[in-house]
């Protein structure tokens, strides 16, 4: 077959950020093939120099709108290693709490508004309206009860006021908790019609395999989302385990000709992170509503298809939803004390990593003994990716000419496979554009 | 196409983290179709493929203008939009993303050697406002998003919003909020703009001025405050008042 294609994908849609898709293919001859991140770069690592710790989460969570929360929890969380400071119990429990709720209120978006129109064959969930007006309304209730979950551990959910290092500077009362985790235990109908539109709608999942390593956040206690080790693991089921401190020894960033974000290898070419890579990494520690459902939607750990993390996601959604309802039962029955912020013990650097909703999340600070930032390196999970996506466009492409697929069907699959990856291009930069040139 | 054409709401995005874009996916299922039966959205890329070549009513613009690409984009929205609303801090005053623009070495310390590849160019974080002629500013970092329904409501009312102009300290007398310096802590609540009804000072953290600076602020006293009553260095006093209005000022 000697096909000419042409895809120039500028500024993908339904994605956050700005990325271009672009392939030539001239007489069957792949001529090019490539994801580009021509986000314009904000250089939030320098501008933190200086800032006194107690302003760096509330600076670097404007990194990204989508994962503010987490990007607050892993700046306090790196901020607390360097000055040496210990939080208490409580303070751990309600940020593992608000991490469900981002984790929950991310995923909802990006299954029902960014993923669900490409299955449904439509535009936009706008275009849903008039033939879906009950998935729209269901999926805007769920993002509105995850912003309230969130809004009252965090104070907002878009770039949280009370998360601070050393503890919270305000906690819920229990009657809050309490008048949350009732809406939430009556948010469950709602979750179970998602699984039906979602079983409904997973033939349409395209089939495409390319095994890689993948990467996340893992812990004894839980599911890791909040805290733990780094964790991989390749598709033959080989682990590896590395220290958080340890991260730049297997993120291995380096910049690449075709994005303005970094590229990361480490121990095959790229490496995959986020739902996907946490399923597979952590499957064993998934609440076991979360487990049914997986079986449900005929997804089982090691998967190797890049479009199944949006299937994935849906089963976080529930995993965090059973989780929450569990941690709020607790702090309800323990009951919640204002406590005060612990203080710093010494002034050094520190490294963290959390899972925010797109894969794992490495921040790292120096401290001088003013308490101002001398040194920062934020690693981000999309920038993590970037080398993994055009990795499987290479993958792709010969498997799509071969199977004689036309141009539209083509920068179909093509954005629908970036869209899985739920990229958050202003996190690292913004995404590609897709060229077919006939 | 409808008898009577709603007005058509579109948003375009520059550098930024789109989180105003996603505080509008937080009015809730009530709220967001009420909207969507007054005005129809045509361009949105973050939810949707579709867009137009037809003449748009409210074009929502999120982000800093940073790179001279940028411009080109900006006045192509200006000529097809009759109201142009720079919705957020980056868009309105440049924001956080305007705290480089103090420096000269941003790009060799995130980039190092590389930093003189053609694709890293981006230049002084300015707001829309430097690039082409804007109607309304949603000020915020976030943006309050019971500030935008408000001037979309009075936008189809025909009538026009006016956003507050006294500081923050105002709301949170309002609120009853303890303030922050009898707490031990510091604020810049005296110089900030209000309109977000202050939530900083009542979740117990300073308020920051994300809105900007009221009209006069007297940014020496603010030093003063914050060296005096607060403790810091003068250093530090400088630096906290450029957090997010390091475009406004010295």
């Amino acid at each position: 077959m000697s096909q000419t294609i042409n895809i120039d994908v500028h500024h993908l849609t339904r994605v956050e950020g700005h990325g271009n898709i672009l392939i030539n293919v001239a007489d069957g001859v792949i001529e090019q093939c490539e994801w580009q991140v021509p986000e314009a770069p904000r250089f939030f690592e320098a501008m933190v120099r200086g800032r006194h710790y107690s302003e760096v989460a509330r600076i670097t969570s404007r990194i990204c709108g989508i994962c503010s929360i987490g990007h607050s929890l892993a700046s306090v969380k790196a901020t607390e290693v360097a000055l040496g400071i210990e939080v208490t119990p409580q303070t751990r429990k309600l940020r593992t709490l608000l991490k469900h709720a981002e984790n929950f209120d991310s995923h909802v978006l990006h299954v029902y508004v960014l993923v669900a129109p490409d299955l449904l064959g439509a535009q936009s969930a706008f275009a849903l309206l008039p033939t879906h007006a009950e998935v729209v309304a269901r999926a805007l209730r769920l993002k509105r009860l995850a912003h309230e979950w969130g809004s009252l551990i965090g104070g907002r959910t878009t770039h949280p006021t009370t998360v601070l290092p050393g503890g919270f500077s305000k906690v819920p009362t229990v009657a809050e908790l309490t008048a949350m985790r009732d809406k939430l235990a009556a948010a469950v109908p709602d979750l179970e019609a998602t699984l039906e539109t979602i079983a409904a709608l997973a033939p349409a999942i395209p089939a495409f395999d390319r095994p890689t390593e993948y990467m996340a956040v893992s812990s004894d206690e839980e599911y890791g989302l909040y805290d733990g080790h780094i964790q991989t693991i390749l598709p033959d089921g080989d682990r590896a385990r590395y220290e958080v401190a340890d991260y730049r020894s297997c993120t291995n960033e380096y910049v690449s000709e075709k994005s303005t974000a970094k590229y990361a290898k480490n121990r095959l070419d790229s490496y995959a992170a986020g739902a996907l890579a946490r399923f597979n990494v952590n499957y064993d520690s998934l609440h076991p509503e979360a487990k049914k459902v997986a079986e449900s939607l005929g997804i089982q750990p090691i998967c190797t298809n890049p479009y199944f993390n949006s299937v994935a996601q849906v089963v976080e959604i529930v995993h965090s939803a059973h989780e929450g309802l569990r941690l709020f039962d607790e702090l309800i029955a323990e009951g919640v004390t204002e406590e005060p912020l612990v203080q710093p013990t010494r002034f050094a650097s520190g490294a963290s990593a959390v899972e925010v909703p797109r894969g794992i999340l490495f921040h790292e600070y120096s401290y001088d003994e003013e308490g101002l930032c001398t040194e920062a390196n934020c690693i981000i999970p999309t920038g993590q990716n970037h080398a993994n996506i055009q990795a499987d466009f290479d993958a792709l492409l010969p498997e799509l000419l071969a199977a004689g697929k036309s141009e539209d069907e083509m920068r179909l699959a093509f954005e629908m496979l970036v869209r899985a990856y739920d990229p958050c291009i202003s996190c690292s930069t913004h995404y590609l554009d897709v060229e077919f040139v006939r | 196409m409808p008898a009577t054409r709603k007005p058509t709401l579109a948003f375009f995005d520059f550098a930024s983290c789109e989180g105003c874009q996603i505080e509008f996916t937080n009015f809730g299922d009530a709220a967001t179709l009420e909207l969507l039966s007054h005005v129809d959205i045509v361009e949105f890329r973050e939810a949707m493929t579709e867009t137009t070549d037809q003449r748009i009513d409210f074009a929502l613009i999120e982000g800093s203008y940073t790179r001279e690409e940028d411009r080109a984009r900006l006045a192509e929205i200006r000529k097809r939009a009759r109201v142009v609303i720079a919705y957020g801090a980056c868009a309105s005053t440049g924001g956080i993303n305007a705290l480089k623009n103090h420096q000269d070495d941003f790009a060799d310390y995130v980039y190092g050697d590389d930093a003189t590849m053609s694709h890293l160019r981006s230049g002084t974080a300015r707001p829309i406002s430097a690039a082409i002629e804007v109607d309304y500013e949603v000020l915020g970092c976030p943006m309050s998003k019971e500030e935008l329904l408000n001037v979309i409501s009075n936008l189809l009312h025909g009538t026009r919003y006016f956003a507050p102009t006294y500081p923050v300290c105002v709301q949170c007398k309002r609120r009853e909020t303890i303030c922050r310096y009898d707490e031990g802590d510091h604020c810049m609540g005296q110089v900030a703009r209000a309109g977000c009804g202050a939530p900083c000072p009542a979740d117990g953290v300073p308020c920051e001025a994300c809105r900007g600076f009221v009209e006069d602020a007297n940014l020496p006293a603010l030093e003063k405050v914050l060296v005096e009553r607060a403790g810091f260095s003068q250093k530090r006093a400088v630096g906290k008042s450029r957090m997010f209005t390091a475009n406004l000022r010295s």
